[in-house]
């Protein structure tokens, strides 16, 4: 496949909210990021660790609201970005809303074994979106050809 | 999918190698291993992440878990990790600063948590 042949198609996974089929959404889109050649390998890592991540809080979302639905993790290849978007059946939750950790200096912050999720999605892509949805959370991630990612750019 | 963990005994530490993916759904055995560990009465553990090919904040949770339980016993929790995409988890959420992270298990052992990158 060559990257004209890739772009514009959308791919879309469903998985139960269950937490041994994380790895599997990894997989898939790692597979399909390596097949773009625009994105390098640790930022197809950076991608795989953000998508990872994200499922994860759709899974505990999906516990949470004891809801029976699957997670939908859909790719987008475009011209110039592949974009992950993960979409839960939870009851959502408000980015805006979570606490803010201690500095990793003050020994409080031991005190938080979660929450490190959604500051990694952050850091690792290009772009993130945290939109409502009729039914839970919509998390839209963004990798652009050509960024370098952290500590490169 | 597997996730490996294998522990020795070095010099008063117990080494616990960690082999595969650690994400939600490993997490909870490796979270198990090293909570009976510490009920064996093992203060001193390192945890050797050279055989992990993934891990995520469910993954770094463990450990933060880990470090505060030995803590709480004058105990210490001592990390072997060399490969960059690991590495990086622990940077971007500044756990350098909060982890004592060892090129080798020798460093490690040798250096006790006075030493190496995160000291």
């Amino acid at each position: 496949m060559t990257d004209r042949e890739l772009a514009g198609e959308v791919v879309e996974l469903e998985i139960p909210a269950r937490a041994e089929f994380v790895a599997l959404a990894r997989l898939v889109v790692s597979a399909l990021a390596s097949s773009d050649s625009n994105l390098a390998d640790e930022r197809i890592d950076d991608l795989k660790l953000a998508v990872s991540e994200a499922c994860t809080n759709a899974i505990e979302a999906h516990d949470a609201a004891g809801s029976q639905e699957r997670v939908l993790v859909r790719c987008k290849t475009g011209d110039d970005s592949l974009e992950v978007c993960v979409e839960d059946r939870g009851h959502g939750f408000d980015p805006a809303q979570l606490p803010d950790h201690p500095p990793v200096t003050d020994p409080d912050r031991l005190k938080f074994e979660r929450g490190l999720g959604i500051p990694l999605i952050r850091a690792l892509v290009d772009e993130v979106e945290f939109s409502p949805t009729a039914q839970g959370t919509a998390v839209r991630l963004v990798m652009r050809h050509g960024a370098n990612g952290i500590g490169t750019g | 999918m597997d996730l490996g963990l294998d522990v020795e005994e070095r010099d008063g530490f117990a080494v616990l190698s960690v082999r595969g993916e650690v994400d939600v759904y490993t997490a909870p055995r490796f979270r198990e291993r090293l909570i009976e560990l510490v009920s064996e009465g093992k203060h001193k553990i390192i945890v050797d992440l050279e055989g992990v090919d993934f891990l995520d904040s469910t993954g770094l949770g463990v450990l933060v878990g880990g470090l505060k339980r030995l803590r709480s016993h004058d105990g210490d929790l001592l990390l072997v990790c060399t490969q960059s995409r690991i590495l990086k988890v622990f940077e971007i959420t500044g756990l350098t600063k909060v982890f004592a992270i060892h090129d080798s298990v020798d460093a490690a052992v040798g250096g006790g948590s006075g030493g190496g990158a995160g000291a």
